[in-house]
């Protein structure tokens, strides 16, 4: 009967829902279809002929191989520090009630609130007086600012879903402390740190804002795709590395996502009823 | 465990003796959890963001470009001079514009995901707002590089459709207007919307969830026409979720110092000048002093989306 009352999606918002889901898509697109242009220096509609000659003159080109391989390996990095310190605050602040946790909750989420030129400004100015030398471990320090609250927030919302009873039924049980953790606590919250890993990784693999500020010479790939868009007989080129990039993030993302869907509430369902 | 059970016997005990000492001394477990996160957001971070100030609380002598280190107001009343602060109320402006729409196209998409999706079609655009949210911004701008070249498709279609007039008479407009298409602030403005547009609807659709069906049901029994219902019903509660992602589109466009080199005019943004100051022109006082600007307007924006309700719909 309610069913049959509720009305059905009006036109005009179907063709918005539509618009929006394309407006988001087209450009990707776009992407793929320009990095096989026969044109060097143009986007012009419709191209006027398809080569795949632009995918070599990529991965011919050692400083890519190099800005990749910098970007994978701080972003492991990162991801690794974030995911201890990131789980560490939210095993804090989820278990016990002290003064200053609303404090605290309130300075993981600050990086990514504060538009992240601040961010990147702030440390390059510390770095500096501090006489540190710009380079591949000032990246890392940078990620690992911003990446923090993402492992902090998916390991928050796993710990408040779990079941405070199973941890004080390992210690009735006799299991101690690291036993407790290693058994029951870990194992529940392993998918939310893998998530909060692939999702921090995907975050640092990605940024540039912040990275620019606390760079010194070396290239990670977003940069280097910044370097590249200004050499004026290549374009397509930089289309293929960005379809590069997207297809490294795209995968974890999609996996990330199943990961941490709730399995007694999926988006189909309202929260909290 | 098998293998060593003399060891596993051990390590337990040591493991016993463990979580018996941080049973009877929790205090020291919570500090030991919380020291190494504190000492790099609330130390390494803040610390940072301290520095920031009294940096711009420096100045730069005119002749030697070198940053002189005593406190003075001088910097930021350089920020008053009409050049400076009008970078500051265009990047202001466009944060606005580009959170008014990015509100405008969210909510239609918000609405219709949570109301009138089927459960297959709402996973499916669900994960098609999550994944560009993932995904490298400079990446997805890029793409706008080629739909809004002027032989790109953009033109392309609207030549097809005898539009083509309007958007040439739209780049003739002073403020929003330029050369080209894309050195336009209007490219600027869609590029901005595109970038930004999910982080707005997941907070709406999020908060549009929340707003019990029966509330709807009871104002339509009651005779409400169905605008009526949306405008006194619907919006209100939706409200906190729209505040919550204005926090992002306004804060990212206010930071952000990429896209303005790659579209739009040659007049700057906040973000831009920001960069100019700190490396070219080495004046790292009056950047700081420019950052401090964004800050403290970020700063004011959170407060008041806490008082609206924002944090809870975050």
């Amino acid at each position: 009967m309610r069913r049959s009352e509720q009305p059905r999606a009006g036109i005009g918002l179907k063709v918005a829902t539509a618009f929006v889901f394309l407006f988001l898509y087209f450009p990707l697109l776009t992407i793929v279809f320009y990095a096989f242009t026969t044109q060097s220096a143009a986007f012009t509609f419709p191209p006027p002929g398809f080569t795949t000659r632009w995918f070599g003159v990529a991965f011919r080109d050692e400083d890519m191989w190099a800005a990749l391989r910098l970007s994978l390996s701080v972003g492991s990095i990162a991801t690794l520090v974030s995911i201890v310190l990131g789980g560490l605050l939210a095993g804090a602040v989820h278990r016990a009630r002290f003064f200053g946790k609303n404090a605290i909750a309130f300075i993981v989420v600050l990086p990514i609130a504060l538009p992240g030129i601040v961010t990147g400004i702030a440390l390059r100015s510390t770095l500096s007086l501090a006489e540190f030398g710009f380079g591949f471990w000032t990246i890392v320090i940078g990620h690992v600012t911003f990446c923090i609250v993402i492992v902090y927030n998916n390991v928050v919302a796993r710990l408040r879903r779990m079941s405070p009873n199973i941890v004080e039924a390992s210690s009735d049980l006799g299991a101690s402390g690291p036993q407790t953790f290693r058994y029951i606590v870990l194992p529940n919250l392993a998918t939310a740190i893998l998530a909060g890993g692939i999702l921090a990784f995907a975050l640092s693999f990605d940024e540039i804002i912040v990275t620019t500020f606390t760079a010194g010479q070396q290239q990670t790939l977003p940069i280097y795709i910044f370097s590249i868009l200004f050499r004026p007989r290549a374009k397509p080129v930089t289309n293929v590395v960005a379809m590069l990039a997207i297809a490294i993030t795209f995968v974890p993302i999609l996996m990330a996502q199943i990961l941490t869907r709730d399995p007694t509430s999926t988006p189909t369902r309202p929260r909290g009823e | 465990m098998a293998v060593n059970p003399e060891g596993a016997h051990t390590a337990s005990t040591t493991g016993h003796r463990v979580s018996a000492f941080f049973h009877r001394h929790p205090g020291i477990r919570l500090l030991l959890f919380l020291l190494p996160g504190l000492l790099w957001l609330g130390v390494l971070y803040l610390g940072s963001l301290g520095s920031l100030v009294v940096y711009s609380l420096w100045s730069l002598e005119d002749f030697t470009g070198l940053v002189v280190r005593t406190f003075t107001t001088s910097t930021y009343r350089e920020l008053l001079e009409p050049a400076n602060y009008e970078i500051v109320l265009r990047t202001a402006g466009m944060a606005a514009a580009v959170t008014i729409a990015c509100g405008v196209l969210a909510f239609p998409f918000a609405y219709f995901l949570t109301r009138y999706a089927s459960p297959r079609m709402k996973t499916f655009l669900y994960i098609a707002v999550i994944m560009p949210l993932w995904s490298s911004y400079l990446v997805r701008a890029l793409a706008w590089r080629s739909i809004l070249a002027g032989e790109g498709v953009l033109m392309w279609v609207l030549e097809r459709l005898g539009l083509d007039g309007v958007v040439r008479a739209m780049l003739g407009v002073p403020v929003v207007g330029g050369p080209s298409l894309v050195q336009s602030k209007i490219s600027l403005f869609i590029v901005y919307v595109y970038l930004w547009l999910p982080f707005m609807i997941l907070p709406v659709q999020a908060a549009l969830e929340r707003v019990p069906l029966s509330f709807v049901e009871a104002s339509n029994d009651l005779g409400a026409h169905p605008g009526t219902t949306f405008r006194r019903i619907v919006l209100p509660l939706a409200k906190p979720g729209l505040v919550a992602g204005s926090i992002f589109t306004f804060s990212l466009t206010l930071g952000d110092f990429i896209l303005p080199q790659l579209f739009g005019t040659s007049e700057f943004f906040l973000g831009q000048m920001v960069f100019v100051q700190q490396g070219v022109a080495g004046n790292l006082p009056l950047a700081a002093a420019f950052t401090f600007v964004a800050m403290a307007v970020m700063m004011l924006y959170l407060g008041a989306a806490k008082r609206a309700g924002a944090f809870e719909a975050l």
